[in-house]
């Protein structure tokens, strides 16, 4: 027995009990078309359709929304979506590819949105049919994301939306779109609003959306131009003015500190799948030579190796203590610092790998000679994506530190 | 044997540490701590042993020294995870006192077989104890003891023993012919002689402890074995004490950089003092929940407990030194002084970094159950 499920609830256990039968029949073949690293590297229709016969497959089963309410889609379950996960993460099973809608736009909508818009929008949601993006970033607003310029004017019941979005991943695959945006010049923080705006369907007609290329080479996002796009009011979530409340849901969901579990599938090793992980820097450090040596043999790479997997593992167990009442010092001590730790230690990973690696780390994508076929290069580059995107690692310290330690707000 | 979610640490465990806080906060505040170990601030200063017997007393009737004593030897058998809670409290407030010497000796002897059940009693009537099982270079494994034993009687010296002028008992290897094994040992016993070590912290004492023909019990004949299987209960438990006290150093800094002002603004606001102290927090919470995973699978997961109290040990020192470094640095001119109680930890943590193996000691133990000893 593993030892989440020694804890489980009866609904849990026998929930968990459901997913493995399920997942032992129903587990996806193995894709033909090669996988990217994650879900935002999805670049080509094939790769999409073959994710999303997936998710809506999960979602059909159960698996997908399982702690949401009945009426708005979901499983009607308690503290089940957990359970599903780690059953997924055990069967290997693909990931899935609306990540932006699980993660972020249903904790929103479900929170900030009428009920018949939630009951409009998150079934789609969760089955994978509507793909959504995240509208934030714009070129004069990154980490001082309340600076946002995005302006919608009022037309009676409806809104005019101009301005200009970037860093939007999915974008070109999105019906939908959760848009942070100004209805009000005169005060920074009161003069957001939150909207969700259907930009599929308008494309061509007030949204343009064109791909940004990466430091890595591959597409995966956008930037995306709004030029008089109307949108009814009913699109509005929450109260005018309010946007940068709504906001901090989505980004407390983002982070991984939410209330409500993301639906998360993942494990599969497909050929082109590769994660940045201690075990797989060793396996590096084994089949590598240094003076003709295996690298694994090499006292300071055996110790910089230790320190990685020291973080990893520490990690892994902050996760573990953040659901021990008992062990915290804080409520959002440990969840705030998910995401922080999580994309700086996959980076010191990666980077530790090109030099285990050697001169072989020069080696890129689609270089027979190139170590795990150069996804290490690959995912080191990625990784600043990581440290970047959804607040900085800079922005992250200061949340830390004004809201866990109490010092004072450095804005 | 897989570990419980919550670590095992119950309604029980969370009691302990929450009274433990209490009980060092209301009888140890930290300004009475250095009226009590820092009178002397000159470098040559005698190596006068400073604690409160009495505080120890109340430990005692508490029931603390006997935690990790199992009960068939008259003791209270607390899980490691509920041990952990107490010591990181322990660790928080630095109490000298003889605690983490008698739960180390606690968990050795309980390794050790029939032949302890007399010195685990001692234990468990209130008894103190210490491990005396290193030699002059350093090594903590037990087996490089510079004791013999040679008809029963023990001759020789061991070097730094902790707390040795606060404990009553002293657990020693000693090589005889059947190889290292392990002693009973009064310290007060006839041919022992206590050498007091001058040393950075203030919070311990530590000495050589010299053995002149001194008639002792054999608790085992194996005695590599037993301290073995205890080590990743004292390594978890001193990583435990290092994380209580880095918490103390890091919320005595967040404090102050709250309240010193310059430029007009407190200190805390500059991302160049702000972002740092994050730093202490992650490395702290990192070591936190590895103590609390190591001291788990030492209760559930006995196969691992090895691996496991290696990374909580290494994590717990390098937070150790971050809290250290930062606290004396953010605390400023004021920080390099006497009269500021950041030097207090700033010793005891130095002088536990390297007790029991250092980081890089045990990431170099690590790698070896990982990645495989080096050819």
């Amino acid at each position: 027995m593993s030892a989440s499920a020694r804890k489980d609830s009866p609904e849990q256990a026998e929930f968990r009990q459901y997913c493995r039968d399920w997942l032992a029949a129903n587990r996806p073949p193995d894709p033909t078309v090669r996988l990217p690293l994650s879900a935002l590297e999805i670049m080509t229709d094939a790769q999409l359709s073959y994710l999303q016969a997936w998710q809506k497959a999960a979602y059909d089963a159960g698996l997908v929304g399982c702690d949401y309410p009945v009426e708005v889609g979901g499983g009607g379950r308690k503290d089940c979506q957990r359970v599903a996960n780690e059953e997924m993460l055990a069967a290997r099973t693909p990931y899935f590819p609306n990540v932006i809608g699980l993660g972020m736009a249903a904790p929103t909508v479900f929170y900030h949105a009428t009920d018949a818009l939630k009951q409009r929008l998150l079934p789609r949601l969760f089955s994978g049919e509507d793909i959504w993006c995240q509208g934030f970033s714009e070129p004069g607003a990154g980490s001082d994301l309340a600076s946002v310029q995005t302006f919608a004017e009022r037309k009676g019941d409806r809104w005019v939306i101009n301005g200009h979005k970037v860093w939007t991943s999915l974008a070109h695959f999105a019906e939908w779109m959760i848009l942070l945006l100004r209805t009000d010049k005169s005060h920074k923080y009161d003069g957001l609003s939150y909207f969700v705006v259907p930009i599929r369907s308008a494309l061509g007609k007030g949204v343009t959306v064109r791909p940004l290329i990466k430091i890595t080479g591959e597409t995966g996002f956008n930037e995306v131009i709004f030029d008089n796009l109307e949108v009814d009011d009913g699109y509005r979530l929450d109260e005018l003015g309010k946007g940068w409340q709504v906001a901090m849901t989505t980004l407390l969901h983002e982070r991984g500190a939410g209330e409500l579990q993301t639906p998360r599938a993942g494990g599969l090793k497909s050929e082109g799948s590769h994660t940045t992980s201690a075990a797989n820097l060793i396996e590096l450090a084994r089949n590598s030579k240094r003076d003709g040596r295996p690298a694994a043999a090499d006292p300071l790479l055996r110790d910089r190796m230790m320190q990685q997997l020291i973080r990893e593992h520490g990690l892994a167990q902050n996760q573990r203590r953040a659901r021990v009442q008992a062990l915290l010092d804080h409520p959002m001590r440990l969840l705030l610092q998910n995401k922080l730790l999580a994309s700086e230690i996959s980076q010191d990973t990666a980077a530790l790998a090109l030099e285990v690696a050697g001169a072989s780390a020069s080696l890129y994508l689609g270089d027979d000679n190139a170590p795990a076929r150069g996804q290490w290069p690959l995912a080191y580059m990625n990784s600043y994506g990581m440290t970047i995107a959804a607040g900085t690692s800079e922005i992250q310290r200061n949340i830390l530190g004004e809201r866990v330690l109490g010092l004072a707000k450095s804005k | 044997m897989a570990q419980p979610d919550n670590y095992g640490f119950g309604e029980e465990a969370a009691l302990l540490k929450e009274s433990a806080r209490r009980f060092f906060s209301e009888k140890m505040p930290t300004d009475q701590l250095h009226k009590l170990v820092a009178g002397d601030h000159r470098p040559e200063r005698d190596n006068a042993c400073h604690w409160n017997r009495e505080l120890w007393q109340q430990m005692i009737e508490l029931g603390w020294g006997m935690l990790a004593v199992p009960e068939s030897a008259g003791g209270i058998g607390m899980p490691a995870v509920a041990v952990a809670g107490l010591v990181e409290e322990l660790g928080r407030a630095a109490v000298p006192c003889p605690l983490q010497g008698t739960i180390n000796a606690s968990y050795v002897l309980a390794a050790c077989g029939a032949g302890a059940d007399t010195a685990l009693q001692e234990i468990a009537a209130g008894c103190s104890a210490t491990l005396a099982i290193t030699a002059g270079d350093g090594g903590w494994s037990g087996g490089a003891t510079e004791v013999e034993c040679v008809d029963g009687k023990l001759s020789g010296t061991a070097w730094f023993v902790q707390d040795a002028r606060k404990s009553d008992r002293l657990l020693v290897s000693a090589s005889g012919p059947g190889g290292i094994a392990l002693y009973w040992v009064a310290s007060d016993a006839p041919g022992v002689g206590i050498a007091p070590d001058t040393i950075v912290d203030l919070t311990r004492d530590q000495a050589r402890v010299h053995f002149d023909q001194v008639v002792a019990t054999e608790v085992t004949s194996n005695g590599l074995a037993a301290l073995e299987s205890a080590m990743p209960a004292i390594w978890t438990m001193l990583a435990a004490d290092m994380v209580g006290a880095a918490e103390w150093q890091l919320q005595t800094t967040v404090e102050y950089v709250g309240t010193r002002q310059q430029f007009d603004r407190p200190l805390g606001f500059f991302q160049a003092v702000k972002h740092p102290l994050v730093n202490v927090m992650i490395q702290i919470d990192q070591a936190k929940s590895l103590v609390y995973n190591a001291a788990c699978a030492i209760d559930h997961e006995p196969e691992r407990a090895q691996q496991l109290a290696h990374m909580a040990k290494a994590s717990a020192s390098e937070a150790a030194a971050l809290a250290s470094g930062r606290s004396v640095q953010c605390h400023g001119g004021i920080g390099f002084t006497w009269e500021c109680f950041v030097h207090l930890y700033f010793k005891r943590q130095k002088h536990s970094q390297l007790l029991f193996g250092d980081a890089a000691w045990h990431r170099s133990r690590l790698a070896d159950i990982v990645i495989g000893a080096l050819a």
